[in-house]
């Protein structure tokens, strides 16, 4: 179904309907297939190597050295890395993305899973709250909502405005650094559509029989969604959360626009991405930036690999 | 829609279990409207303001409108160096571009490894999910010196191109996903026709994956349509600013002076995504659901 369960089944098993006949006329059909096929790849592959692959390793190596676009770029070994270790504006950024992914995407997920499932129980015109609760998250990424958040959490924002009419005096939510990265988090749940309707998806494909046999043997509607909805689901939750990780791992926008570019106030918004984009495009540090870049790989993939590993103790499959 | 059928196997026996029956879904729909009007209200808030005098910004949060003008509009559609027409239109021009590059170079790819067989096909295949959830932090930098050298900052060209070559390969997955739902039979009687993979592709394929095409066209166009970052680094000439880098400069260049305008010309920017969503909600909602990105 997806692109995550998709690599799995590559690693398990072959696709079924691969049969290749061992006659010589099927190898003399793969030939012809084989020039087809390549000429129906040429712009993805040519996208690959020279967009993707070609610029990883060239970043890879401009890791290594010290680059400002102007002059040629100098190799000096590990000294990127080791500026890593003791660059604590680098530190506070890893922690501040790490805060923001961690509160963040739990919130979101739960909130997406409740309003799926409330959905999912045929409630009447479901399809428009579906689009309505959908609709921030085409919106969300945006300049526009950026501007709106840095207003409405203004010291005279809408927020304050709407708590003054019950006489609660608010601050200034963006201004204040204990709460600035909270407005980012708040933005960042706003937009639980997107895996709401990845839910709702996998909530239809649970079979009616299950539900069934346990409202004969008198399960309430909480035993139901402990002991069959939550389970069945957790191949789908498993997918969200891999993917709401990577994603949020890369948000730049949001936190560059409401800080106005500057990851404050007092860095409390500089999110990894912000920090290499002031290092590379700021600084036109390239090779320190390619360091951090590549870094950032590095948590990414492991972090979706442990995602992985403990994917086996949660996960249910149901095959 | 499970637990419904369950209602009406089970007849309720109580009176009160049937009182509840009754509450409960009045009780679901308020919550559900007061949760959708939570949400919504800072968007509605914003094109109610855009419409009123600048300074009730600060002091209204109601949504009811007393005195409305669009001076707001006035003002900011040439408050920067260029009308916003002129973002506008470069936003549709890379918008454009980027639709034509997804639509040709992904459902190629797509094809090939939905239909054909050939020597690799696996490797590639995993190669290209993985490339789906590679960050563009990791490749921007190297990215950046090589379309600066070949002399394509401040034009489309570094938005355009990669299009072009198919490395928004979530599309590559979403066509292959929808390809491998239509019967080969077709595929073969057209072979028995005398079509070559081309002809299968262009007369049988194409034609039959036009909802896979329209889901690409929608997504494409809202994602470039917001997209930011890329847009930043590539476009430093106000005169090839597409509307987002614009509403940043309006953001740096106003302060917290005019905001009445700064709402105006993004509840502008945001007119096109809303369009798009109201018109290609089925696709948009049918695309993540298949594959699950938003």
């Amino acid at each position: 179904m997806s692109a995550l369960s998709e690599l799995g089944t590559l690693r398990r098993k072959k696709p079924p309907g691969h049969k290749r006949g061992p006659g010589g006329g099927a190898g003399k059909k793969a030939t012809k297939d084989n020039l087809a096929a390549y000429l129906f790849l040429t712009p993805w592959l040519i996208g690959l190597f020279v967009i993707t692959i070609g610029p990883m390793l060239a970043s890879l190596y401009l890791a290594f050295t010290d680059y400002n676009l102007i002059q040629a770029p100098e190799w000096i070994g590990l000294e990127n890395f080791t500026r890593m270790l003791s660059d604590e504006r680098l530190h506070n950024s890893l922690r501040v993305t790490f805060t923001y992914v961690l509160v963040s995407v739990p919130l979101q997920l739960a909130l997406a899973l409740l309003l799926a499932v409330v959905l999912d129980r045929g409630v009447r015109g479901m399809a428009f709250y579906r689009s309505i609760f959908y609709l921030p998250s085409l919106l969300g990424s945006s300049v526009a909502i950026a501007i709106l958040w840095k207003q409405v959490f203004g010291t005279e924002g809408l927020l304050n405005q709407l708590l003054a009419q019950v006489g609660i005096e608010g601050k200034g939510w963006i201004s204040d650094p204990s709460t600035a990265l909270g407005t980012l988090v708040a933005l960042n749940v706003w937009t639980f559509g997107a895996p709401m309707v990845i839910f709702l998806a996998g909530l239809r494909q649970i079979p009616a029989m299950y539900y069934e046999a346990a409202a004969v043997d008198g399960a309430g509607s909480w035993r139901r969604f402990r002991s069959i909805t939550l389970p069945m689901l957790t191949p789908i939750i498993f997918f969200n959360l891999v993917l709401q990780i990577i994603h949020a791992f890369q948000s730049f926008t949001q936190a560059f626009v409401v800080s106005g570019g500057t990851g404050g106030p007092s860095d409390s918004t500089m999110f990894y991405t912000l920090y290499l984009y002031d290092r590379g495009f700021g600084n036109f540090d390239m090779g320190y930036a390619s360091a951090m870049a590549w870094f950032l790989l590095v948590i990414i993939a492991v972090l979706t690999a442990a995602n992985f590993v403990a994917s086996k103790y949660w996960v249910f499959y149901d095959d | 829609m499970t637990t419904e059928t369950i209602g009406r196997t089970l007849p309720a026996s109580r009176s009160t279990a049937y009182g509840w029956k009754r509450v409960k879904p009045l009780l679901i729909h308020g919550a559900l409207a007061a949760a959708a009007l939570v949400m919504l209200y800072p968007v509605i808030w914003m094109v109610v303001s855009s419409l009123r005098p600048g300074d009730e910004i600060f002091r209204e949060p109601g949504i009811l409108i007393r005195d409305l003008q669009i001076s707001n509009y006035r003002v900011g559609w040439n408050a920067l160096t260029e009308p916003f027409t002129r973002y506008l239109l470069n936003s549709a021009a890379v918008v454009f571009g980027a639709i034509l590059g997804n639509l040709v170079s992904c459902s190629m790819a797509a094809y090939a490894f939905a239909r054909l067989e050939f020597a690799g096909k696996k490797f590639w295949f995993a190669i290209m999910l993985v490339t789906i959830m590679l960050p563009i932090h990791v490749v921007i930098v190297p990215q950046y010196i090589l379309f600066s050298q070949a002399g394509w900052i401040n034009t489309f060209l570094p938005l355009v191109v990669p299009k072009l070559l198919a490395t928004d390969a979530f599309f590559v997955f979403l066509m292959v996903q929808f390809i491998r739902g239509i019967p080969r039979e077709l595929d073969e009687a057209a072979r028995i026709d005398g079509c070559s993979k081309t002809g299968i592709f262009l007369r049988v394929i194409l034609p039959l994956m036009v909802p896979a095409l329209a889901t690409t066209t929608i997504f494409t166009f809202i994602w470039t349509w917001n997209d930011f970052f890329s847009q930043l680094i590539y476009l430093t000439d106000p005169k090839m600013y597409t509307v987002p880098v614009a509403l940043r400069s309006f953001v740096d260049a106003t302060a917290s002076t005019n905001w009445g305008s700064m709402f105006a010309m993004s509840v502008v920017s945001l007119v096109p995504v809303f369009l798009a969503f109201l018109l290609g909600q089925r696709f948009l909602v049918k695309g993540i659901a298949t594959t699950g990105i938003k």
